[in-house]
């Protein structure tokens, strides 16, 4: 299966993995240590803190050696999975495991209703086309889409959880899914502009086609024909939406689980942020940064597999 | 010599008819009207806060009272009052300038950075081009709001400004993308080149030949990035890196209210409510400039 041109986009494609991953963690490096501001003093907060304190401090997170030589010791722990110390002690990649499975439970479940609403609601628009479904699909998603994530997230909070109390105001305590299903459809809700928008076109494109009146004229039932014949051609740019979307979905996670109380990774980067910490913030951010840029690596080269066009061209 | 300049001087790319001839018709659309109206009264209310707020008799923000903390809405305070006893409709008017600042400031930050990167690579080509272009990879490659929350996190002094630019630094490779393209698109056109042949100065030809092409679409994506920007900026504020304290802002006032809301909802309704209605017409007003540009839309 793997020929010589697969090899060789794949080669391509993680090399430029690598220049990307070194540019942006560089870029990160730079900026956070060639901004004004000192991490050590505000360390100490209002009481300043004494020369051997700092000097000591200094030396103890290597903040006293230059940029280039701070960010291959950075670059060095990285390749061994370590993101960092935090300014209380704590491991960044000790603090990071505990929390990796509410987020991805989390991203997950928000994966799943995008999926489901998004897709369906873009098959239920190009099915009516032009009525007012299709329209107020359309409106009513836009309208969604436009609303901030943590806008939503309160909202939602207060309809659905204090008032009605439907769901659980925050908190992981009652487990999955309930406990899930009010940030998951915050998080979901956004993306679902995009989604149904791409699966309406794909399907309109699809019900227009050749092999589709083909079809219809050979007297293949309805059901069928959207079932089998359109939506397996249709789905194809959907899918690879959705894959890229899987990324923004972690990032999605920092707002809501700081609203919804969820432990995971988003709030810890939430509660890193108030707290001053800023290794931690830096370390987490990494994370998700080369999270994101595996999963957009992995998308593409599943992409070449599912369509022919794109692994020959 | 006249003769020639009068048969090749006027081009398609900078006759005004043609510029204009995708955004006719578009007066005439409520996808556009409702839009354009709103964003125009915010732009109004934005710059000028003072009269707007002060409709109902209470228009200063800082006037408060922290006997009416977190007040329903009653006559002459429309919005109620917030947390700390001050009229809420005064916080959220006065609020408008802050999201539209950056939002407008950002946008233009950006766009200027990608024109000049944009054409710096498209015009120069050869390894300017490559080194550009791996430039714009690697910023693209950062997720908008956790680049921009690692920058804001070692950024002391936080206003309009420093927020502005570090937005502005994430916002841009998009449009450099759309630039460089539009540019190697026309580089090589015979009326680029018959201007060149003419003998007109580069920076004439770049800026009223190759320019006009380049910038209808991504004043498009311009449009629609005051949008995004605005989100991202109460977004920051909401998680305690955006704006700081003094600064009126919704993010702010929707960041109190996060802690409050069971009690006073309505100072999580009304900052949300103007929040969303700007963003929303500046994104549908953007959607429309799109569909509007594109031909397979145009019939």
């Amino acid at each position: 299966m793997i020929t010589g041109r697969t090899a060789l986009r794949v080669g391509q494609r993680l090399l430029g993995l690598v220049v990307v991953f070194l540019g942006v963690t560089f870029v990160i490096y730079l900026m956070v240590f060639s901004l004004p501001g000192d991490p050590i003093r505000a360390l100490g907060g209002d009481r300043p803190l004494t020369e051997t304190v700092i000097a000591n401090l200094r030396a103890e997170y290597h903040l006293d050696e230059p940029v280039g030589e701070q960010y291959l010791r950075f670059l060095g722990g990285l390749l061994h999975g370590d993101l960092g110390t935090s300014f209380t002690g704590r491991s960044v990649t000790e603090q990071l495991r505990e929390r990796w499975p509410v987020t991805i439970v989390l991203a997950l479940t928000a994966w799943v209703f995008e999926i489901v609403l998004g897709v369906g609601l873009g098959i239920l628009a190009a099915l009516r086309r032009g009525t007012v479904i299709d329209k107020g699909v359309l409106a009513a998603t836009i309208v969604l889409s436009a609303i901030p994530v943590f806008v939503l997230g309160s909202v939602a909070q207060l309809v659905f959880g204090v008032r009605l109390g439907w769901f659980p105001v925050a908190g992981s305590r009652e487990g999955w899914p309930i406990s899930f299903i009010l940030p998951g459809l915050v998080i979901a809700v956004f993306g679902l502009a995009s989604v149904s928008r791409l699966t309406r076109g794909s399907m309109l494109e699809g019900l227009g086609a050749d092999y589709v009146r083909t079809a219809r004229s050979l007297g293949v039932p309805p059901r069928r024909v959207v079932g089998v014949h359109v939506l397996r051609n249709s789905l194809i740019p959907t899918v690879t939406y959705l894959g890229t979307d899987l990324g923004y979905l972690l990032g999605g996670t920092v707002i809501v689980e700081g609203i919804f109380n969820l432990p995971g990774v988003g709030n810890l980067l939430v509660t890193s942020i108030r707290a001053h910490e800023g290794p931690t913030v830096v370390g987490i951010s990494t994370a998700l940064i080369v999270i994101f840029l595996l999963t957009s690596l992995l998308v593409d080269l599943a992409h070449g597999l599912l369509d022919p066009r794109i692994r020959r061209g | 010599m006249a003769e020639l300049t009068e048969v090749v001087v006027p081009d398609l790319a900078t006759d005004p008819e043609d510029v204009r001839r995708p955004f006719r018709g578009l007066v005439r659309r409520p996808g556009f009207v409702v839009p354009a109206v709103l964003v125009l009264v915010l732009m109004i209310i934005a710059l000028l806060p003072g009269p707007v707020a002060g409709l109902f008799g209470h228009g200063d923000p800082t006037v408060c009272d922290l006997g009416s903390s977190g007040d329903p809405p009653r006559a002459g305070h429309p919005f109620g009052f917030d947390i700390q006893g001050c009229d809420l409709y005064a916080n959220v008017v006065y609020g408008t300038r802050s999201s539209l600042a950056v939002g407008v400031l950002t946008t233009v930050l950006a766009l200027a950075l990608a024109l000049v990167i944009g054409l710096v690579a498209g015009l120069i080509g050869g390894w300017a081009d490559f080194l550009l272009s791996r430039l714009t990879d690697i910023f693209l490659g950062f997720p908008f709001l956790l680049g921009a929350i690692v920058v804001l996190n070692s950024v002391g002094q936080r206003s309009v400004l420093t927020v502005s630019m570090t937005l502005a630094l994430f916002g841009w490779p998009t449009m450099a993308r759309l630039v460089r393209g539009s540019v190697r698109s026309v580089r090589g056109a015979d009326y680029v080149l018959a201007a060149h042949t003419m003998g007109l100065g580069w920076w004439r030809v770049v800026t009223r030949y190759i320019l006009p092409g380049a910038v209808a679409p991504v004043l498009v994506v311009a449009t629609i990035t005051v949008g995004g920007v605005i989100v991202a900026e109460s977004s920051l504020t909401y998680l305690g890196i955006g704006l700081q304290a003094p600064a009126i802002s919704w993010g702010l006032q929707l960041s109190d209210a996060s802690d409050q809301f069971q009690n006073a909802p309505h100072l999580l309704w009304f900052p949300s409510l103007f929040l969303a209605v700007t963003v929303l017409s500046i994104i549908s007003l953007g959607d429309t400039l799109r569909a509007a540009l594109d031909p397979k839309q145009r019939s």
